[in-house]
């Protein structure tokens, strides 16, 4: 178990109008700013921008691709910041910042072009043998 | 239409809906479903096996089985709207999530029905922040499967704020006024709408522009008077060149004397060059430059 490896792989997701339409759709939020780019620049926005409950997704998503299948999520903190507007760039960092019988604690910070989209912690467990590092 | 509550009032607001505790709403309309988890996953990007091979919900979805959707009218009763109307009442009226946390104790499985509860928490306030003075607003949220097993929870806070009044920013002007012990009170004068002249204090004299001494009595006590803004153009020269930092030329620069017995140096404005002569009646005008600097200027004007 190197200090190399405490540190998650980048993840870089293309923020895409599909994206964050496609999320906001699988997440059952039909609010016009994650939709409508008019509505959105109406409202005083740049553009559409990414829903919360993606953001939790994401996050969620980035720390199992590192942790494989057989980790299970006790909690997900985010602390929310600025926007993550269409056509930007999402840029997920991470590294393990406390490990104890099993359950892994990963500091997550999620960065757009504007600052820090989200920063958090995701707990989760993992089956003996089963730790990535 | 609401009226706005005083920050005491809307802490007592906080209180009584702290007190409600939780409150059932009605249970998700479709059940923990592969269809959805599927298309969420796409979505995501996710490519966990884990959910589709053993029938299980990512945690990060519990929310998303009770969202209303596009069928408003369903939307729930919760202890929490009552208090974001009073809040935007009260000029509260910006929104910005803060946190969200989500404690998971376990997976849902495909086929459970899942009902939320919502509580809320606190209220924190009013503080200043980088949005504007505002509150933070807090609730949680539960969801629970059968037999009020809780599947996961979730605490979500937002900053309800007082939006600062947005003025569309000016270019600043270039040239600024020297304004020093001496002037400052005719500048003052000028963003209060009044056209000031110094004035012994001792002999009364009126002079302009300001200088520390009374030419006539030599004493340094110094007062102003109110002009009643009228005059007439003593002399003037139409400015062409060279080119003046934010002004366009030609332009005409006055002397006017003031029926109080002093002249005063300004722009004549609102007057075709052509049209300005010696011995015009004008009025003062008091011209924004930007978002700070007002400058006198002269209008044709009978006294």
């Amino acid at each position: 178990m190197s200090e190399e490896r405490d540190v998650l792989p980048e993840l870089s997701i293309d923020l895409t109008p599909t994206l964050v339409v496609a999320t906001a759709l699988a997440t059952m939020d039909p609010t016009p700013v994650h939709h409508d780019p008019a509505l959105a620049r109406a409202q005083g926005s740049k553009d559409i921008f990414l829903n919360i409950l993606t953001t939790m997704g994401l996050v969620e998503r980035y720390v199992t691709d590192w942790a494989g299948p057989a980790a299970v999520i006790r909690r997900i903190d985010v602390k929310l910041g600025v926007p993550a507007y269409a056509g930007d760039r999402l840029s997920l960092t991470g590294a393990v910042v406390s490990r104890a019988d099993g359950e892994l604690t990963v500091e997550v910070r999620g960065a757009v072009s504007l600052g820090d989209h989200a920063i958090g912690t995701v707990t989760l467990t993992l089956p003996e043998g089963e730790d990535p590092c | 239409m609401r009226n706005a509550l005083t920050d005491e009032e809307l802490h007592e607001l906080a209180a009584k809906q702290t007190a409600l505790g939780e409150l059932r709403g009605t249970p998700a309309v479709d059940p923990v479903n592969v269809p959805m988890i599927r298309h969420w996953l796409a979505a995501m990007g996710d490519e966990n096996p884990v959910y589709l091979e053993r029938g299980l919900a990512p945690p990060a979805m519990a929310q998303v089985w009770t969202m209303p959707g596009l069928r408003r009218a369903v939307k729930d009763r919760s202890p929490v709207d009552e208090l974001m109307a009073a809040l935007d009442a009260s000029g509260y009226t910006g929104v910005v999530a803060t946190n969200c946390e989500q404690v998971h104790h376990r997976y849902a499985r495909v086929g459970e029905v899942l009902t939320p509860a919502t509580r809320f928490t606190s209220l924190a306030g009013p503080k200043r922040t980088a949005l504007g003075v505002g509150f933070f607003a807090t609730w949680n949220i539960t969801w629970y499967a059968a037999d009020d097993e809780p599947v996961a929870e979730m605490l979500f806070r937002v900053l309800k704020f007082r939006p600062r009044e947005k003025k569309p920013a000016r270019t600043p002007y270039p040239l600024r006024p020297a304004v020093n012990q001496d002037t400052a009170f005719f500048w003052e004068g000028v963003r209060q709408g009044e056209l000031r002249v110094q004035s012994c204090a001792d002999c009364g004299l009126l002079r302009h522009p300001p200088g520390p001494l009374c030419p006539q009595c030599r004493s340094a006590n110094r007062s102003y008077a109110v002009a009643s803004g009228h005059g007439t153009l003593y002399s003037y020269v139409v400015h062409h060149r060279p080119p003046v930092p934010g002004r366009e030329t030609p332009f005409v620069v006055g002397v006017v004397e003031l029926p109080e017995g002093v002249r005063v140096v300004g722009n004549v404005v609102d007057c075709p060059i052509e049209e300005v002569a010696v011995g015009m009646p004008l009025r003062v005008t008091y011209r924004p430059m930007d978002d700070e600097l007002v400058l006198p200027m002269w209008t044709p004007g009978e006294p």
